[in-house]
């Protein structure tokens, strides 16, 4: 563990991973990496390494949770049990069924969910490494599985998140920054609608650091919002430059 | 009242379309007089009426459509069938039996029993009841020989081309019996097991492919290098 003494912010002010404040990890997103489900999609936020995958809109098992006038999305986010360093028990912690919550309260303003009544989506995400900010990747990937298995959405959900680090605000918290800092603001947004779907806060920011932050994580999601549409399209477009050449 | 995209452009949920005057088709949805995508797609203007042809969705049932189906499940008075879509359709035994159906004399599995491949065609079906089929017309029933092959659903047209042109084209060259399910399943029945999979690298072909312009041409030269091939293997 990291000592006290040890600085999050150089004197360059430049982050342990030699970021600037203000700049997002590397990302690599993929759509369509898995055959079995209805929609996939794999994201790498730096050191985060995350799938996701949905099913449906198919019948409801169990029948009576089916609701009459509208689909039931059910999300489920779990960490496997390598994801981290000290091995974590596959069964869902109190953390996983949270973020579940919040993943699926994310993700449903942006889903014609009254169109198919009786019926119900399952998205499915999965940590495979993990390194901070695995929500706000989990949202990003599991709108693009979303709209991969053709379910009509009103706008693709980004979520990015912001916070405080030896009292300078930063963008996209990694692990040690979020445990070590002082505050995370994870984002999630509907890029064209400029709707915010999911804001929490982890610390203690001040209505200014507040604002900045905010700001600052909103800038972020749009910047990954281009990454994310691109990824979408990609498959498409290689097939099409491919044989009209 | 401009428009945002040109027509055959790729679009993503979400994307800005049209505005003002403009009708909202397939795959759009309006807000504030805006209309939007709501799937990934390619956008196509009709007159007035702004459509996008998707490039990922699933099938919903629609009435007088024919599709193919599997039995799931055998019930008292009829059977369950997958058609591929979110609601399992079912299908009663009087339809199937022509004589009163008695449930202590009948046994339904000796007539269709799970997993059988059925051609059905839809005739109800809203939004609070699942939809139901009927096999009682000519060229409807058991499927007994031949291939399967799944597709995006609204791929389909494509398959079938411009007038039938895809479709008809395939059929000749192939020499098989090409049945299109609108839940983007399709029975290839030939004479032999070599022309039907020359039939279905075709189609998915087309399914890889559809958002491409030229189809047809590069799909006949496939059909007919593959078939010169396999007579120069034969030989």
């Amino acid at each position: 563990m990291s000592q006290k003494s040890e600085k999050l912010i150089d004197k360059k002010g430049l982050r342990l991973d030699g970021r600037k404040p203000d700049e997002l990890r590397q990302i690599k997103i993929e759509v369509g990496v898995l055959s079995n489900a209805d929609g996939s999609a794999y994201i790498e936020l730096g050191k985060n390494k995350i799938l996701a995958a949905v099913f449906g809109p198919r019948e409801l098992h169990p029948k009576h949770l089916a609701l009459p006038d509208r689909m039931v999305l059910r999300c489920r986010y779990h960490m496997a049990p390598f994801s981290v360093q000290e091995r974590k028990s596959p069964a869902p912690s109190r953390r996983e069924i949270e973020l579940s919550k919040v993943i699926r309260e994310s993700l449903e303003p942006a889903i014609f969910l009254e169109y198919y009544p009786r019926t119900g989506i399952d998205v499915f995400v999965e940590v495979l490494q993990a390194d901070g900010s695995t929500r706000c990747a989990s949202i990003t990937a599991a709108s693009l599985a979303l709209a991969d298995a053709g379910i009509p959405m009103k706008d693709l959900v980004v979520a990015c998140s912001a916070g405080k680090v030896d009292g300078t605000i930063v963008l996209d918290l990694m692990d040690t920054e979020d445990k070590m800092g002082e505050a995370d603001l994870p984002v999630a947004l509907m890029p064209n609608f400029n709707a915010v779907t999911l804001l929490q806060m982890d610390g203690n920011l001040s209505l200014e650091e507040f604002e900045n932050a905010l700001n600052l994580a909103l800038e972020g999601c749009k910047k990954i919002y281009t990454m994310q549409k691109e990824a979408l399209k990609a498959k498409y477009v290689g097939v099409k430059e491919e044989v009209e050449e | 009242m401009p428009t945002f995209f040109e027509r055959r452009q790729l679009v993503t949920p979400g994307d800005l379309i049209a505005e003002g005057a403009y009708i909202a088709g397939e795959n759009t949805y309006v807000e504030d007089n805006k209309i939007f995508a709501s799937r990934i797609g390619i956008v196509e203007y009709e007159n007035k009426k702004v459509n996008i042809v998707a490039l990922r969705a699933f099938y919903i049932p629609r009435i007088e459509d024919i599709v193919i189906g599997t039995i799931v499940e055998v019930g008292f008075n009829g059977w369950t069938v997958d058609i591929n879509a979110p609601y399992q359709a079912i299908l009663r035994a009087s339809d199937v039996l022509s004589r009163p159906f008695k449930p202590q004399k009948d046994d339904l599995s000796q007539v269709l029993n799970v997993g059988d491949l059925i051609v059905a065609k839809i005739i109800a079906y809203d939004r609070s009841h699942d939809p139901q089929l009927t096999v009682g017309e000519p060229g409807l029933g058991k499927i007994t020989r031949g291939q399967i092959v799944k597709i995006t659903p609204t791929k389909i047209p494509r398959v079938i081309g411009r007038k039938g042109s895809m479709i008809s084209m395939i059929k000749q060259e192939t020499g098989c019996q090409i049945i299109l399910g609108v839940n983007g399943i399709i029975l290839i029945t030939g004479k032999t097991l070599e022309e039907e999979e020359l039939a279905m690298m075709a189609i998915r072909k087309i399914d890889e492919e559809s958002h491409t312009s030229g189809l047809t041409d590069r799909v006949t030269q496939m059909l007919k290098e593959e078939k010169k091939n396999m007579e120069e293997n034969k030989e």
